[in-house]
């Protein structure tokens, strides 16, 4: 087979496998966005606040520890201890657990009732200060983020492909470390969807999603549907820091995926779980595919412009995204 | 009345014009916050110890204490301006915004103002050319010479022969990362390799499509113009794609400690381009240690002395100290002003023997500033990471560049910034 062809197929393959990457962010923001109507701007520095918590619990680092040696006069910088990688997980969880009690606590239940754009607004302050809260409770240096995942392109399948082509060709490369987020992420959204379909809390989510009014008139308790779902994007958020923060350390970069998220979004739809995946593997695919072919014509740097263009068309055709529910309002 | 008015006049005067400081002051335009900060921070903390160390060891340079005055810019521009609007009135000598973008912004404010600006390895590299920058300085190297001392290091070990070699550039997409490309394509005619452009947008957090590029085409050597995520990205794909680390060599921007960690053992081998010492086997060090760590007055935490960021910016304050002794030397006076402190810069003279007398020993080059020349030698040196003992060493000596190919390219941009401007050329 000739050896562009076979590294076109080489593209769409990592294409793929990037927009699962994507699709782990936007997951997050729909979440949200599907229970409460809430476009979740900190999204991304959840990621990074998770992660910088994972990266702290398991090194054994005292939250707070420059504020407290500068108040203090102390010189404290680790417990004695160091965490295992799962109990580290479980435990970042629980953080993201308190972390959604507090939001709701000392945002969300001030602002029921507000518009949208208020709460919007109001998770633009949040992001902020979590950035800040972030580099105070974990400093702001990058940390080695080491939670056993293989990295690398897999020997087993460039080897094994290496032979598909001429002289020219070196074989498929996959990087392992993509093939694990893609398994994450399956693992993920079945167990979401199990869920939202099969358990009460998750019949409860859905109806809150689907109606407020009437969800709180059947007994639902808003609030408590509230802090589950921030506590579930906190997952998904902790899941997506791990993924990313394994590329690159964990860093304040991290919040800045949420970039990456937004034309997903606006493929897929704000509502649909279904549809940040698939947006997700269009998008992927749609940006190194666009990039590989069109790329070195016009100078390179195509992607981050070009996943817009894809959104932006798909947007004029289904204005509430691939798998969006339509908004019919009567009068 | 007249009287009246002439003695009104003399009297906003006097209040108007610069105050001759009690103080020396050195703004810090810094960035510990943001996306940038892991290499802001240690920058920031290098350049405030150096003028602390001063204060605290010799009382101050010529017996004025030194202060920092620092302002957070969050490495965006708007903020760096507005760092420098609202410090340029507390008796600033000098300033340094580690911000290519920052300083683009500056370099009109602060020839207007008569305060020089300090961009020590990046900002504006034809600013090298005094005749045009009067109060813009780069010494003691530029984008353009590090881009020479990355091709000089090819053909050191290459027999001095790139004919029909893959040198790949991987840039940050803005104008920092392209600073380099027309040094690089001249260099490339000159010495008959072939140069593949890679850009990468900001921030540059998935690189995944430069890199399988750079897997389909086998490039010899990569170049990196990268700053913060993009370098530890770029550093994990190449392990990934099994790039051999040692043919990997990253601008200055590109070659600090926080760049190289994340990818752990994988990082081992790679190279940067750098235009000052490596680590912290100084004497100027131990004192550092004992007046200011010890103390409780650094910066930071102490612990980032002898990163590649901290010297860097030590380094700069050490030059920025010596151009306001010099200064103080120059106007009889140890209260010095903002243009002092520019004709303090473009005498400055560092011989090896001061480099030793300041505990920093070959720590940069001697070198001499003139009118013309505000670039410096552009000399570097190529340092190489040790994954297991997580250092730099140098791997060569600190060597000049291309100026035959660099000469020119500052010329013919510095010549075309002056006829736009209608700036008059100075120095004849």
């Amino acid at each position: 087979m000739p050896d562009q062809f076979l590294y076109a197929v080489e593209v769409i393959i990592n294409g793929l496998m990037a927009g699962v990457l994507y699709a782990l962010v936007a997951l997050g923001f729909v979440l949200i966005f599907k229970a409460s109507g809430i476009f979740n701007y900190a999204q991304g520095v959840m990621a990074l606040f998770a992660a910088m918590t994972l990266v702290g619990i398991q090194k054994g680092q005292i939250p707070f520890a420059k504020l407290i040696n500068t108040v203090m006069g102390t010189e404290l910088e680790h417990f004695p201890w160091t965490v295992p990688v799962i109990p580290a997980i479980i435990l970042a969880f629980g953080v993201m657990i308190l972390f959604a009690i507090i939001v709701e606590k000392y945002i969300l239940k001030h602002l029921v009732n507000q518009p949208e754009i208020i709460l919007f607004m109001a998770t633009i302050g949040l992001a902020y200060f979590m950035e800040g809260f972030g580099d105070i409770m974990w400093g702001p240096e990058i940390k080695k983020l080491d939670v056993g995942l293989p990295q690398g392109g897999s020997f087993w399948i460039e080897d094994m492909t290496i032979g598909l082509g001429g002289e020219n060709f070196y074989g498929f490369f996959i990087d392992k470390l993509d093939m694990v987020a893609t398994v994450v992420a399956i693992l993920l959204v079945a167990a979401l969807t199990i869920f939202s379909q099969y358990s009460k809390q998750g019949r409860a989510l859905r109806a809150v999603a689907d109606d407020h009014q009437a969800a709180l008139s059947v007994g639902i308790s808003l609030r408590f549907i509230w802090v589950l779902v921030w506590s579930i994007a906190g997952f998904v958020a902790l899941v997506a820091g791990i993924m990313w923060g394994a590329k690159s350390g964990v860093q304040f970069s991290l919040s800045l995926i949420a970039l990456k998220a937004l034309p997903v979004l606006m493929l897929g739809g704000f509502t649909s779980i279904p549809g940040a995946i698939v947006g997700g593997l269009i998008i992927g695919v749609g940006e190194k595919l666009f990039e590989f072919s069109i790329g070195p014509l016009v100078g390179g740097a195509t992607e981050n412009w070009f996943a817009y263009v894809l959104a932006l068309i798909f947007l004029v055709f289904r204005p509430q995204g691939l798998f969006g529910e339509k908004i019919i309002e009567r009068v | 009345m007249k009287f009246r008015l002439t003695k009104l006049a003399v009297l906003a005067f006097l209040t108007a014009a610069p105050a001759m400081a009690s103080e020396l002051v050195f703004p810090s335009l810094s960035y510990r916050t943001g996306p940038y900060a892991a290499g802001g921070i240690p920058y920031a903390d290098g350049y405030a110890d150096y003028f602390t160390l001063l204060n605290e060891r010799d009382g101050g340079i010529g017996g004025v204490k030194t202060k920092i005055i620092e302002c957070e810019t969050g490495y965006n521009t708007e903020k760096g301006v507005e760092c420098y609007e609202a410090t340029k009135g507390e008796g600033a000598l000098v300033y340094n915004p580690l911000s290519t973008g920052i300083t683009y912004q500056l370099i009109p404010k602060v020839t207007a103002d008569g305060i020089p600006l300090y961009t020590p390895g990046y900002g504006r590299t034809s600013a090298a050319n005094g005749k045009v920058f009067s109060n813009v300085f780069n010494f003691p190297a530029n984008y353009w010479n590090a881009a020479s001392l990355a091709v000089n290091h090819l053909l050191d070990i290459n027999g001095d022969d790139l004919q029909g070699k893959k040198v790949a550039l991987l840039y940050h997409n803005s104008a920092y990362g392209k600073e380099p490309i027309r040094t690089l394509e001249e260099l490339a005619k000159k010495h008959g390799f072939d140069l593949t452009l890679l850009p990468v947008d900001h921030p540059g957090q998935e690189q995944k499509s430069q890199w399988l590029q750079i897997r389909r085409e086998r490039p010899d050597y990569v170049l990196m113009w990268g700053w913060g995520v993009m370098n530890q990205v770029a550093i994990q794909e190449a392990a990934n794609i099994r790039f051999p680390m040692e043919n990997f060599i990253g601008v200055w921007w590109s070659g600090g400690e926080p760049d190289v960690l994340p990818a752990g053992d994988a990082a081992n081998g790679y190279k940067a381009v750098t235009f000052q010492g490596v680590g912290s086997e100084y004497p100027v060090f131990e004192d550092v240690q004992e007046y200011v760590v010890d103390k409780g007055l650094a910066a930071g935490a102490g612990d980032n002395i002898g990163t590649a960021l901290y010297n860097r910016g030590f380094y700069a304050a050490m030059l920025m100290a010596e151009s306001a002794r010099n200064a103080q030397d120059i106007a009889g006076n140890v209260e010095i002003t903002p243009a002092n402190m520019r004709d303090g810069m473009e005498a400055l003279t560092i011989t090896e023997v001061r480099m030793t007398e300041l505990g920093m020993p070959n720590f940069g080059p001697a070198f001499s500033v003139t009118c013309e020349n505000h670039g410096g030698p552009g000399t570097g040196a190529i340092q190489q990471w040790d994954a297991s003992a997580q250092t730099w060493s140098l791997i060569s000596d600190f060597g000049p560049s291309d100026m035959e190919i660099i000469q020119p390219l500052i010329d013919a941009d510095s010549n075309a910034y002056a006829a736009e401007n209608n700036i008059e050329l100075r120095c004849n």
